[in-house]
């Protein structure tokens, strides 16, 4: 079954400070801790596309406005 | 209409305000100038600006800054202590180029000092005041006319070169009455595209500021300020001559004391001593050229600045006679204003 | 945008593309977020005028794609005043931190607050300066460690740390005070609720509205962007307790 919603996290804007990780009901986002963008940070992604519920938490919490959220049309 | 009155000089300064267009008066009660804001709360009703009696000289300069950034032509006024407080906004003011009028109805000081007339803030208003690279336009008026005459003038350079202006007046000129003639009023419409009033899309957003953290763009900020305390220096010198032609004493004075010295120069004139006064108007700009070339007439002996302080505008008269002659000072301190015959003895006494 | 999904949440465009300098998770970003998402939702870009503070949101005019005046420390009520006294048909808000509004401007602003200037406080309460490296506020909590008070602030040399809300709500021109934090995404959406209703007052010209956000420093808190929520939780929101001090009544606002 397609998830019920994902985002769109802007890698460059995205500073690493993992407060969208933490408060994502679902756990479907992670800090890539293997990779950087260009200012030298890790940077939060989808790691779960499946368990997104669009609840948008992630997007309220994100201090930088880095993510975008998207829901299933139902 | 313009007509003809007998006011004291603090009223005539709120009405002619009112007159030349004022939107907003902030202010903040101080001896000797505290007519000037009980006119403007007496008047209010009849007219459309808004006044706030702020709860310190501080908040006043801010609300100062606010409202003139918003497009509005707008007012404080004060007396010395008070304008001490007030130099933190005047200096952002004057970064952040915002045209507004100031009025410092000068008292004796250091300190708490006195409530009587003085000259001692001359150096606060015309050397800039508050921190970093700025000047004032600073009009220096000798009578109740003027101080009416100044402000529709302050008013007209402000906007003109997007600048604070202020009159040097003092408390003897606050208080005193004269017959004034009040010009017509003025039907202000501002034009200021650069005023923060809210952002339409036909523009970008407008950000009035003092702030420009890299070093390069502060430079550039303070080149573009000097570029233009350039040009008022080029185009705004006012000065008043009086019966200097075949002159061998020159006074300087301003303000309140150029009137003293007009009388010292009368009688040395009736005692045969070939005197005259030398008026600086704008305070800053100072008229440096005429004072220069006045030097250089080879029957002047000296130059005498006669100012109700212990000697600061001496400095800006030696500058300008640049060691052509030579320049003496005398002075009262404290609130104390000369009488023309102290002045004229001592004269007589010391450099005859 | 994936078929059969549509957008519901994104970035406003009132906020300017441009990548903030605060640090990583502080709440200066989501304030200017939630503001600039007021703004655009509404479509009151013509009509809103900020002031900025002294401190680390000195260059929150860099984001905020509205007109915006820069205010000397501490003079933002005083600025904004005269902003709105000119132009008393804007929304005007002025945006400070707890050392601008509460410590070198504290006169401003309960004498703003006092005469019911009719514009929007928004207050940053993170308990310590920021942009000046970590130094003791009028709010630092009681033991708090702070450059400027290493061993922890002492309340018997320094006081304790200042409520403004609760001082400001005492003031009769005052119509509308609440206290809020970013610390969870429900109390965000409260915040935003609370500026909007905030800004709602203001229109109607009831008074004085102040908003104070119980906010966060990472950086000079050294700690993570986690546990300044924690910190938010345990230490600050038992002393600095969210809610509503004073409002107007309900048939008054809408």
């Amino acid at each position: 079954m397609p998830a019920k919603g994902y985002v769109e996290i802007s890698i460059e804007t995205c500073k690493g400070c993992n407060l969208c990780v933490i408060h994502c009901p679902t756990k479907c986002l992670a800090l890539n801790t293997s990779d950087t963008n260009s200012y030298g940070l890790h940077y939060a992604y989808m790691v779960d596309e499946d368990e997104c519920i669009a609840c948008q938490n992630c997007a309220i919490m994100c201090p930088d406005a880095a993510i975008t959220v998207f829901k299933k049309v139902s | 209409m313009a007509e003809t009155r007998f006011m004291k000089g603090n009223e005539a300064l709120g009405e002619a305000a009112i007159r030349a267009g004022l939107q907003g008066y902030f202010g903040y009660p101080i001896t000797p100038q505290s007519e000037v804001v009980e006119y403007l709360a007496l008047q209010e009703p009849n007219h459309n600006y808004v006044l706030i009696q702020a709860e310190s000289e501080l908040a006043a300069v801010n609300m100062v800054y606010g409202a003139a950034a918003a497009g509005a032509r707008v007012m404080t006024t004060t007396s010395s202590p008070g304008f001490s407080l007030m130099q933190e906004g005047i200096s952002y003011i004057a970064c952040s180029e915002l045209p507004c009028v100031f009025a410092n109805i000068v008292r004796g000081g250091p300190g708490l000092g006195t409530i009587q007339p003085s000259q001692s803030d001359y150096f606060q208003a015309t050397k800039g005041g508050g921190h970093g690279d700025y000047h004032l336009i600073v009009l220096g008026p000798n009578s109740v006319q003027e101080t009416v005459d100044h402000i529709y003038l302050a008013f007209e350079l402000a906007d003109k070169y997007r600048s604070p202006v202020m009159l040097l007046s003092d408390g003897a000129i606050g208080q005193m009455m004269e017959k004034v003639v009040l010009p017509d009023p003025i039907e202000y419409k501002p034009d200021k595209p650069w005023a923060t009033t809210g952002k339409t899309p036909d523009r970008e957003r407008n950000i009035i500021t003092s702030l420009f953290i890299q070093a390069e763009i502060m430079e550039q900020r303070n080149l573009k300020l000097q570029e233009k305390f350039k040009k008022i220096t080029e185009n705004e010198v006012r000065y008043e001559e009086y019966k200097l032609d075949d002159v061998e004493y020159i006074i300087v004075s301003f303000g309140l004391c150029s009137r003293i010295s007009k009388k010292v120069v009368d009688q040395a004139r009736e005692s045969g001593i070939k005197m005259g006064l030398f008026r600086p108007i704008t305070l800053w700009p100072f008229p440096t050229k005429p004072i220069e070339e006045l030097a250089s007439i080879n029957s002047v002996k000296c130059f005498i600045s006669v100012e109700m302080n212990a000697g600061q505008m001496v400095e800006d008269v030696k500058l300008s006679v640049n060691g052509k002659k030579p320049v003496y000072f005398y002075g009262r301190t404290g609130g104390i204003v000369p009488t023309p015959d102290e002045i004229i003895n001592h004269i007589k006494e010391n450099l005859l | 945008m994936k078929p059969g999904y549509e957008q519901i949440y994104k970035r406003p465009e009132t906020l300017l593309p441009k990548r903030m300098h605060y640090c990583p998770g502080c709440f200066h970003s989501t304030i200017h977020k939630i503001i600039m998402e007021i703004v655009e939702e509404w479509d009151i870009q013509d009509k809103v005028i900020g002031v900025c503070p002294v401190g680390c949101s000195v260059f929150a005019y860099d984001y905020l794609d509205i007109d915006m005046q820069e205010a000397a420390h501490g003079r933002a009520a005083a600025v904004a005043t005269g902003i709105k006294r000119m132009l008393p048909d804007k929304i005007v808000f002025s945006y400070q931190g707890d050392g601008d509004l509460a410590a070198i401007g504290t006169a401003e602003t309960i004498h703003a607050c006092n005469r019911g200037e009719n514009f929007t406080f928004i207050f940053i309460n993170n308990g310590i300066y920021g942009m000046t490296g970590g130094q003791m506020a009028p709010t630092t909590l009681e033991g708090q460690k702070t450059t400027t008070s290493p061993y922890g602030r002492e309340p018997a040399t320094t006081g304790m740390p200042i409520k403004m809300s609760e001082l400001v709500s005492q003031l009769i021109s005052v119509a509308y005070v609440e206290r809020v934090s970013c610390n969870t995404p429900a109390n965000t959406r409260k915040a935003k609720r609370a500026i909007e209703k905030a800004f709602k007052i203001q229109m109607k010209g009831l008074g004085t509205t102040f908003i104070e956000v119980v906010s966060n420093c990472p950086s000079n808190w050294k700690c993570t962007p986690e546990e300044s929520l924690e910190w938010i939780k345990e230490k600050a929101l038992p002393y600095f307790p969210l809610g509503v001090f004073k409002e107007p009544a309900k048939e008054e606002v809408e």
